[in-house]
């Protein structure tokens, strides 16, 4: 698939001096879902802002849908639709103002029609005459991203769009995101919540430092972490994994007072019964259970704590 | 030109001042009266004529360009001030929209507020005082002018001030004594020899003579000298807003 966004070699140096990207190269595919994973002030907001015009580049060059966000502004930001981080919004303006002046403000003509059902899929369309004001923190979460499609972008991109949000909002908001993806926009969102990735993204990107740590496949990623660990503990410890275990492929845990057992969970039998069964036959005494998921989280952490 | 960004951006400015019309017209007017009881009836019965003109009706331009002036600056300072404070402003800066049709839209929109409260000012007058207009259509423009060019002032400062308490200095340390100097309450003829040079550097003064021309017909310095310092003004004004946005200086990390 074509790129619709290219970063290319993209630093940015804050007048404090502090480098928040360096050197960053980001293929984004049209019609795709990337999720940007990464600790907080690891550059994800900085990357976003640049793309958005927001945060003057300091060097390297970004082009959306072929258009240089600089020097072709007016193309490029015709296409992009931005859900900031922070609830920015003017109190005294109803909902309906508010969604309308976003459209306006990208230079098209005013579209009711456009602006109702964007109202209607965030339930919002009830709330269209209320002021913001005092509108809950969920419902002002949802104007800001009404904002952001009032004028029927391609590119829209999400910073850390449930950070704060209910159950509720986060389904409405998986669900416009996937009616957003049918109709061929390519979506952008930051997070540092992995379910969050795990749960929309196709490609998952991970950033530290001003830096690409890596962008994967979701399903690739998720082949890596699909596997789960189950601690047997031992009543007595063992030196060795007993012969009759050694199907089970187990190691050994610290002073051989425990096996662990790594399967996946994703296959059809996970194997826990008949190795339990196989463990009492062979003797030993459990004295306790345990399991842990060998998550994205820790591959994440794995590659944050390697490049610190 | 994004003629669709403009306009909504200038309906949303007047829209903010429709919704408080009231507090938006009542004080200008409250307080433009009290200057005339104060100053027109009270201290204005022991003053003769100025310049052949009634003291009540002489101080009636310098009271609207009082007005004009601080309303603009507080106006058009406020307007953009509050985008960078509430963070609405990533909307502005993300859309495809120049400097060009930001300046318009908001600068625009605060002069057409400041030229309402002028009109609402004079209508004011006319219950206290009788009033001529020389020449009606130069006093339109100039109104006019003027409230553009201390809206493109207030728009700088309101990109400028990082908190509301620099938002209120320039207008405080300045602006005030600028207007209360610049011959609102007197002819610039009336002041002491050094004074009256000194009054000369106050580029209120001229704003203030030409607009009381357009009244009376009589002027304290030359209109095209008036005419030209005005220029100078919304030329610098401009300059500094282009400079602004070229470098986004306070506004585009």
């Amino acid at each position: 698939m074509a790129s619709i966004i290219s970063v290319q070699n993209l630093t940015k140096t804050y007048k404090s001096g502090f480098q928040a990207l360096k050197s960053v190269n980001l293929e984004i595919k049209a019609g795709e879902i990337l999720a940007l994973l990464g600790p907080n002030g690891a550059g994800k907001t900085t990357l976003i802002s640049t793309i958005c015009g927001i945060v003057q580049p300091t060097s390297g060059s970004v082009t959306v849908g072929g258009h240089d966000v600089v020097r072709d502004f007016r193309a490029a930001r015709n296409l992009i639709g931005l859900v900031p981080q922070e609830i920015a919004l003017e109190a005294f303006e109803t909902v309906f103002d508010a969604v309308s002046f976003s459209r306006g403000l990208h230079g098209k003509a005013p579209a009711p029609a456009h602006i109702e059902k964007v109202l209607r899929q965030l339930s919002l369309w009830d709330k269209q005459d209320s002021p913001i004001m005092p509108l809950s923190g969920g419902m002002k979460r949802r104007v800001l991203i009404a904002k952001a499609l009032a004028h029927e972008p391609r590119v829209l991109f999400l910073d850390e769009p449930t950070a704060g949000v209910d159950v509720e909002l986060r389904k409405d908001m998986w669900a416009v995101v996937a009616g957003l993806k049918a109709d061929g926009v390519t979506i952008i969102l930051t997070t540092h919540y992995i379910e969050e990735a795990e749960a929309i993204a196709d490609r998952v990107g991970i950033v530290n430092k001003g830096e690409i740590l890596l962008v994967q496949d979701k399903a690739e990623l998720m082949q890596q972490m699909g596997q789960k660990q189950l601690q047997v503990d031992l009543a007595e410890p063992v030196t060795v994994v007993p012969e009759a275990l050694a199907r089970y492929a187990l190691d050994l845990g610290p002073e051989g007072r425990s096996l662990i057992y790594t399967y996946d969970t994703k296959g059809e039998r996970t194997g826990i019964v008949t190795l339990l069964t196989d463990v009492r036959a062979a003797g030993l005494h459990i004295t306790d259970l345990a399991t842990r998921q060998s998550s994205l989280e820790d591959i994440f952490v794995g590659l944050v704590r390697d490049n610190a | 030109m994004n003629t669709q960004a403009i306009r909504v951006i200038f309906h949303k400015e007047m829209a903010r001042f429709f919704r408080t019309i009231i507090e938006s017209l009542i004080s200008p007017v409250i307080s433009t009266s009290l200057y005339f009881v104060v100053f027109g009836a009270a201290i204005g019965s022991r003053i003769e004529t100025v310049d052949g003109v009634t003291y009540g009706a002489f101080i009636v331009p310098g009271l609207i360009m009082l007005t004009v002036i601080t309303q603009s600056v507080s106006n058009a300072s406020f307007a953009i001030n509050f985008q960078k404070f509430s963070g609405t402003i990533y909307e502005l800066l993300s859309a495809p929209i120049s400097a060009t049709e930001i300046v318009i839209g908001y600068v625009g929109a605060a002069a057409a507020k400041s030229v309402l409260i002028g009109l609402v000012i004079l209508a004011t007058a006319y219950l206290f005082v009788d009033l001529p207009i020389a020449h009606p259509l130069a006093m339109l423009a100039l109104l006019a002018l003027t409230s553009f060019s201390f809206s493109l002032f207030g728009f700088i400062i309101g990109i400028w001030a990082k908190d509301f308490q620099q938002l209120q200095l320039i207008p405080l340390l300045v602006l005030t004594p600028l207007i209360f100097l610049g011959g609102s309450f007197y002819s610039v003829d009336m002041l002491p020899g050094i004074w009256r040079s000194i009054a000369l550097f106050n580029p209120v003064v001229y704003l203030v003579s030409v607009f009381r021309w357009s009244f009376f017909d009589t002027a304290d310095v030359p209109i095209a000298v008036s005419l030209l310092a005005i220029a100078l003004f919304t030329a610098l004004c401009l300059a500094v807003v282009w400079w602004i946005f070229r470098t986004g200086w306070r506004i585009r990390q």
